[in-house]
């Protein structure tokens, strides 16, 4: 018992959480009966090694990025735990990093200032630049250093916002649908540097994504949630080196069984 | 920005010569209503005699006062306020009932308190302004979205690295609106108060304007009043224009 955990980064336990009801009608007045707390998450249970690249899908609204707000410490369980390295989480730590579904860049600094806060205080200003520069160009951005937020386009920005979390050198990268907010061609740049990054840096990745081919794209593993109360629903490795080709046999199967266990039946 | 100007000036000459015409095609008499003429006239004799610089000197050096000392003061309580609900609950409630009583009703206390002269003029000036500012300031940090406050609760910034970098700029934007708006009530309150507590300033032209029955003067005094209050909105509007600032505006 005591091996399994400490093989594993991450351990969820039968996670539970109900919102309160009064909060719950103002929420989801319509799919929740009156008196009963509305559930969203079910018994969630399921463990992640070390260097994993996990895609979380399920349909939407499904209590997705609520799991990810319990497991990296915003929101507290209302049963079960989360364990990350054999310890309960207990809040938020930088070494657990999310990169959230909302623009999460500053937009009173610039990319150079942005990137910076994920170094913290206690750096001499020389090796900050340093370091800053090394990692804006890793993502793309040398020479956007100076540029506000809002003068840069919505790829540049998440560029940013991913360069703020690897600077940190996290254990775990938590994303919730990053690039869902992008056009298709950047979506599918964004993805290419997404295995890049998990190959150079060695930490967990969970990967929360509505978009299938990202998922079977980049995924060691996908886990797939069900609908509210979210339980997981099918839990696959994919062992398939990168880049993938998904109109390939191995994969191309997996696709479509997925989307119908989904619920879709749409020729494929 | 040429337009602007070209705007401006349009706009005040259609004012001018519109009022010129009703006051003349009506035949009203000058001590109901000056002509624009004897007003300019006015104005003119009033920058001679010094009169005019005098004045508003006098008004802008206790509004700066007053509100400069509002500002320091319920910029950072309005932060506080803003980032601990349980101070919220309790000061709350006081600052509510205090700040409905108009700064006017508080003239007798301000003459007990601090005698004639500029100091009641000033006291009044900065509570005119502090309740507004502490309300508009806590408000502005209610409002911060909540990623922000998580990304930076995610990097560990916490204490006053946590205020200098997060939760000042985010509500900044909104606290120079509230500055603006703000101050635009502390230049109403001056005059009004110096026509009752004060023997200088704006307001205390008009009245003795009045009280000599000189419309010309009392309308050169409103004149005054309103360039000085264009030209402290235009000030403030530069705030707005900073770098750090501007992000609010240009965001979609």
């Amino acid at each position: 018992m005591e091996q399994v955990e400490t093989l594993n980064k991450i351990e969820v336990c039968n996670l539970q959480k109900c919102y309160k009801e009064r909060r719950a009608k103002k929420r989801f007045h319509t799919q929740c009966e009156a008196q009963e707390d509305c559930r969203v998450l079910d018994g969630l249970s399921f463990s992640i090694p070390a260097g994993c690249f996990v895609c979380f899908i399920g349909p939407s609204g499904c209590g997705k990025s609520t799991m990810f707000r319990i497991i990296s410490g915003f929101e507290r369980p209302s049963g079960g735990k989360v364990l990350i390295d054999g310890n309960q989480v207990t809040g938020p730590s930088n070494k657990h990093v999310c990169v959230f579904q909302e623009d999460g860049l500053f937009p009173w600094f610039t990319a150079r200032q942005n990137v910076a806060i994920g170094l913290g205080t206690n750096s001499n200003e020389a090796h900050v630049q340093e370091t800053v520069d090394e990692y804006l160009e890793l993502v793309g951005l040398a020479g956007f250093g100076d540029h506000y937020p809002h003068e840069l386009s919505g790829g540049m920005r998440r560029r940013a916002e991913v360069a703020r979390a690897l600077i940190t050198n996290p254990e775990i990268l938590f994303m919730d649908e990053p690039f869902g907010a992008l056009d298709f061609v950047t979506r599918l740049q964004m993805r290419e540097e997404m295995v890049n990054v998990h190959q150079m840096f060695d930490m967990t990745i969970l990967f929360i994504t509505h978009d299938i081919d990202e998922a079977l794209q980049l995924g060691d593993r996908i886990i797939m949630l069900s609908d509210r109360p979210s339980t997981v629903a099918w839990d696959m490795e994919l062992d398939f080196p990168h880049p993938r080709d998904l109109s390939t046999s191995p994969l191309k199967e997996i696709r479509k069984e997925i989307y119908y266990k989904m619920g879709l039946h749409v020729a494929l | 920005m040429a337009l602007r100007y070209f705007g401006f000036l349009l706009i005040f000459s259609l004012l001018v010569l519109v009022w010129h015409l009703v006051v003349t095609l009506f035949d009203v008499p000058e001590y109901v209503f000056p002509k624009p003429v004897s007003v300019a006239k006015a104005i003119e004799e009033m920058i001679q005699s010094g009169q005019l610089y005098r004045n508003s000197v006098a008004s802008l050096f206790r509004v700066t006062c007053g509100f400069y000392m509002a500002v320091v003061t319920a910029v950072p309580l309005g932060l506080v306020l803003g980032r601990k609900s349980h101070l919220r609950i309790f000061l709350n409630p006081l600052i509510q009932f205090l700040r409905p009583i108009s700064p006017l009703a508080w003239i007798p206390i301000a003459l007990m308190w601090f005698g004639i002269g500029d100091r009641p003029a000033i006291f009044l000036i900065f509570l005119s302004s502090f309740f507004p500012l502490v309300v508009f300031t806590t408000s502005s940090v209610l409002s911060i979205r909540t990623t922000y406050l998580r990304v930076a609760k995610n990097f560990g910034l916490n204490g006053l690295d946590l205020y200098r970098k997060v939760i000042l700029p985010a509500a900044l934007p909104d606290i120079i609106t509230g500055i603006r708006i703000t101050l635009g009530t502390a230049w109403l309150v001056i005059v009004a108060a110096e026509m009752i507590a004060v023997k200088s300033g704006l307001g205390y032209l008009i009245i003795d304007a009045r009280n000599s029955l000189r419309m010309d003067k009392v309308v050169a005094g409103m004149v005054a009043i309103g360039l000085i209050g264009l030209v402290l909105d235009h000030i403030i509007r530069f705030l707005e224009r900073m770098p750090s600032v501007e992000w609010s505006r240009l965001r979609r």
